[in-house]
């Protein structure tokens, strides 16, 4: 995954099975399990027992802590710990050091014992050794037992959000690891060796949303936004044509041949055991008929079936064997609107995602075509986080009201909710944090709350003091307007 | 710069593959005239400099220092690791000094408080983007960070918190490293409007506004009647001049409300008295002179924003007016420039305006000298400053708002105006924003794309 400056809680393992692998030099004896802890910089400190042969003026020791601490934290800054805070359940605030004989101003020599014992359980975060040289050895365990989760999960559970949609190819980019094809991310992605996610990755993600309550549903959008998916599955896009010759570009997936549906198959089904979520985003959008239409095995596709010039009928067939397919698998699906519009016989328990602002209707309006026609809905359209602009845009997000539209009770029970979006054309780890939090707060509240939790200036105020607190618990969200925090937001 | 070069390696793979190229040893760096090196920099430095790339030994030349930071900066940017990892530079000969003297980045630490590390980033990266002025608006109405020496209640009463201030070694640490990297630190006390958090601190400073015949409670801009707002500002003035080595500082002048003062009556019968009818202009202007006198007295050169010129206050010539109004600037450009007055240009530079999409373009196509004037005019132009006012950024968000937006800023501001091939500029800046990534600066991406590592 990609590296980031952002400052985010660290994890401890007690050891996570997967990280305790990545202890070097492995330990004479270790006990792991799948607990793990929470480690916020600023509020963590390496202390002394009050039994301990070495106290503060222990060089070796003392110069150790501010050594470690810059490795594991990168920062020369230290805020003493507010005395007051409650310490979360699962969080680590210390390590304790015992040195049992003293000695910190010789120098190790052949006999010196480095041995020590490292604790942390519920109950303790504690290294006992021998000599000051063991509790060198220990720190450096210690350091390696300590990592960096996953981006923004964690703000997404502060604020309750319960589904990360992840879109996770396009145009741009296969970085999706695909054992089945790995062609597919050997060819598309930016940089096979270091822009992947990998089974682990993937594995890694599900796993830390699950521990906090968020699906994870994943979006591999098809016919279009596959420019990426050519060069590992080549006669998988359409060849568009300049007059009758071929012009060397692609267009969207190619509907007309088996060969598409075989590979589809085979896709989906790695797909669809890797995320385990019932759901499965399948896209949809934006799909360009331009490519289509110039092809000349397409357009006697198009002939033969009588679709006369409709390609959306075209597009429809190609979905409608590809959710054919995704159903066969047990899976649920999400699509784009694009689906709803252009008449896809979809099944009765498909999802559609609003997410177009005014075409063909205004998505007020087509929330009401879409519950009316018996189906459920996601809202997105008025949430395109990335749409940035100059100053507190958050109220108009805020303001949004899902139901706000013509409809039965009935109509209103198959919204589900929606969903903030943060596309990625303007976006990567150097502003992503800032670019989404705290706005995407205020999405939050309106899909958690009551519909009349609507009051700006208690939502200004709450908001404002939120987003504080986040950046205490390290998510470098922006601010809503001019002020300050107590503690203000240093990079790491 | 041996480390923004070397380690953008950081899985050092050892002794690259020596092939038969040939290798570079070293890089010469000779300073020909005096160094200027215990000094600070100006608007007149001499920012010029040659670099001879060529086998075994480059050589950098400069006449000053600024000159030699200039070519360092270019030499790290020649070099690129090649497909074994072999750190590699083409040989080149570049001769190469700026269009424009003043190229400034304005940061604003009292709408939000900016921690010195982050001020500290902020340097760096102008650095890789040879900006060389840091405008420093350092306090205003909502907070007043800067601890005074001679006033300590400014600060104890008007900072957000007591954490939240710039100790005078914090100042201290900013200007000198500024300095290192040849950027003036200019900053800004600005008056007599955006001073709420000045009265905090200094009773009977601001102007209290009345409601009919009776004290609202509320205050605006400072007083500009009494005679204590002057010996005030000229000890502050006096302190800020000594603390700040610069030879400019940075008077504001802007969006002066008059609201409060008509509301005064012991300021409309100042107002009757000096014959300055209902023009609050003239009160405005009354002030300004004042506080330019003072700054004259401690030896500063004064800049300004436009409002100050546009409202006829008698400006001594020298004094430097900052362009900010977006609608018709290239006019204002034209009259204060026909006036005789230096300009800095700030207008369609304003970073904390931001918008969805590629808006670096637009910043790149601006040209500071397109107004109708003759060349004695466009040579009054010193240049420009890209501003990033703090009403919506803070730490969290500054360094990928501010890049790589303002270098787009940093390079008309440096090459010659016929540098202007967006696909060429687009190209560079792509690489350019991931070395800047490399070396630490959160710069965020232009377009989609991806940078290696």
């Amino acid at each position: 995954m990609a590296a980031s400056g952002l400052w985010l809680p660290l994890l401890l393992a007690a050891a996570l099975a997967g990280r305790a692998a990545a202890l070097w030099p492995w330990p004479q004896y270790i006990q792991t399990s799948e607990a793990h802890y929470a480690i916020f910089p600023h509020d963590f400190q390496f202390r002394y027992h009050s039994s301990s042969a070495a106290q503060p003026g222990c060089s070796v020791l003392d110069e150790a802590f501010q050594r470690y601490r810059d490795l594991l934290f990168s920062s020369r800054a230290w805020y003493p710990p507010e005395p007051t805070r409650k310490l979360h359940a699962l969080e680590k605030n210390s390590l304790v050091v015992l040195v049992v004989t003293p000695g910190c101003n010789q120098l190790p020599s052949l006999e010196s014992l480095e041995n020590y014992t490292l604790t942390i359980n519920d109950d303790h975060c504690f290294l006992l050794s021998e000599t000051v040289w063991g509790a060198l050895r220990g720190l450096e365990t210690f350091s390696q037992l300590v990592w960096r989760s996953p981006e923004g999960m964690d703000a997404m559970a502060y604020n309750k959000f319960n589904v990360f949609h992840w879109h996770l190819v396009d145009d741009s980019s296969f970085p999706y690891d695909s054992y089945t094809f790995p062609e597919l991310t050997r060819k598309g992605s930016y940089n096979p060796a270091t822009h992947i996610y990998t089974a682990q990755d993937v594995k890694m993600v599900i796993e830390y949303a699950r521990l906090r309550g968020i699906r994870v549903l994943a979006e591999f959008d098809t016919p279009g936004h596959t420019l990426s998916w050519g060069p590992g599955v080549p006669g998988l896009l359409t060849p568009c044509y300049s007059g009758s010759h071929p012009s060397g570009t692609f267009g969207p997936v190619n509907p007309i041949l088996n060969s598409t549906y075989e590979f589809m198959s085979s896709f989906f089904l790695e797909v669809s055991s890797v995320f385990p979520d019932f759901y499965l985003h399948l896209g949809g959008d934006e799909v360009d008929f331009t490519c289509w239409k110039s092809n000349p095995d397409i357009q006697n596709f198009m002939k033969e079936k009588g679709f006369g010039s409709d390609f959306k009928q075209l597009e429809s067939y190609y979905i409608q064997t590809l959710l054919n397919i995704v159903s066969a698998y047990d899976k649920g699906y999400v699509v784009w609107q694009e689906v709803f519009d252009n008449k896809v016989k979809v099944r009765p328990d498909t999802i559609i995602q609003v997410w177009r602002e005014e075409m063909p209707v205004h998505y007020v309006k087509e929330m009401e075509l879409i519950t009316k026609a018996g189906f459920r809905a996601l809202l997105s359209a008025p949430w395109y986080l990335n749409h940035i602009t100059y100053g507190p845009d958050w109220s108009e997000i805020y303001m949004v009201e899902p139901l706000e539209f013509k409809g039965s009770p009935q109509q209103k029970a198959l919204v589900i909710g929606g969903e903030a979006c943060m596309w990625g054309e303007y976006v990567d780890s150097t502003n992503l944090a800032p670019r989404l939090w705290p706005r995407a707060g205020a999405v939050a509240e309106r899909l958690w709350s009551n519909k009349l939790v609507t009051n700006l200036d208690s939502a200004f105020k709450r908001l404002t003091q939120f987003r504080c607190e986040l950046l205490r618990r390290g998510v470098q969200a922006q601010p809503l307007n001019v002020g300050y925090c107590e503690q203000e937001f240093e990079q790491t | 710069y041996h480390g923004y070069i070397f380690n953008l390696d950081k899985s050092q793979r050892g002794p690259a593959k020596r092939n038969s190229a040939v290798e570079l040893k070293q890089l010469l760096v000779s300073i020909v005239l005096d160094s200027e090196c215990d000094l600070y920099p100006n608007v007149t430095s001499d920012e010029s400099y040659s670099l001879v790339v060529k086998a075994p030994v480059a050589f950098l030349k400069a006449n000053r220092v600024w000159g030699a930071l200039r070519g360092l900066e270019t030499f790290s940017q020649l070099i690129y690791q090649d497909s074994y990892g072999t750190f590699t530079i083409n040989e080149c000969n570049i001769i190469d000094s700026p269009r424009f003297p003043h190229r400034g980045i304005l940061i604003d630490t009292a709408r939000h408080f900016l921690p010195i590390k982050s001020i500290l980033e902020t340097l760096d990266a102008m650095a890789f983007n040879k900006f060389n002025v840091l405008h420093w608006h350092i306090v205003d109405d909502q907070s007043f960070p800067y601890q005074s020496v001679t006033f300590p209640e400014l600060s104890n009463k008007g900072s957000y918190s007591l954490s939240h201030v710039y100790t005078p070694t914090d100042v201290h640490t900013v200007i000198e490293y500024a300095r290192l990297r040849g950027i003036r630190v200019i900053p800004e006390f600005d008056s007599p409007g955006h001073t709420q958090s000045w009265g905090k601190g200094q009773k009977n400073l601001l102007t209290p506004c009345y409601n009919g015949h009776k004290q609202s409670e509320t205050f605006g801009p400072i007083n500009p009647i009494l005679n204590s707002t002057y010996s005030f500002l000229s000890q502050l003035f006096k302190e800020v001049s000594a603390v700040f080595p610069d030879q400019f500082i940075h008077l504001g002048g802007d969006e002066v409300e008059f609201k409060c003062w008509e509301s005064n009556p012991e300021i409309r019968d100042f107002m009757k008295w000096k014959g300055f009818g209902e023009d609050y202009k003239k009160l405005e202007s009354f002030y300004v002179q004042k506080v330019l006198d003072i700054a004259s007295t401690v030896n500063k050169g004064a800049i300004v924003w436009q409002e100050v010129f546009d409202d006829h206050v008698k400006l001594q010539p020298g004094t430097i007016v900052q362009v900010w109004k977006f609608q018709s600037y290239s006019e204002e450009q034209a009259q204060v420039t026909a006036a005789g007055f230096p300009v800095i240009l700030s207008a369609p530079w304003y970073l904390d305006w931001i918008s969805y999409g590629q808006d670096w373009k637009g910043y790149y196509k601006v040209d500071p000298l397109d107004f109708s004037g003759s060349p004695e005019q466009k040579k009054l132009v010193m240049g420009g400053e890209a501003c990033l006012w703090g009403e919506y950024v803070d730490a969290t968000n500054l360094t990928p708002r501010l890049w790589p937006r303002a270098s787009a800023i940093g390079e008309r501001l440096w090459s010659h105006s016929d540098v202007k091939d967006l696909e060429d500029a687009y190209n560079r800046l792509t690489v350019h924003r991931c070395r800047m990534v490399s070396r630490g600066i959160a710069a965020e991406p232009l377009y989609t794309g991806y940078c290696n590592h």
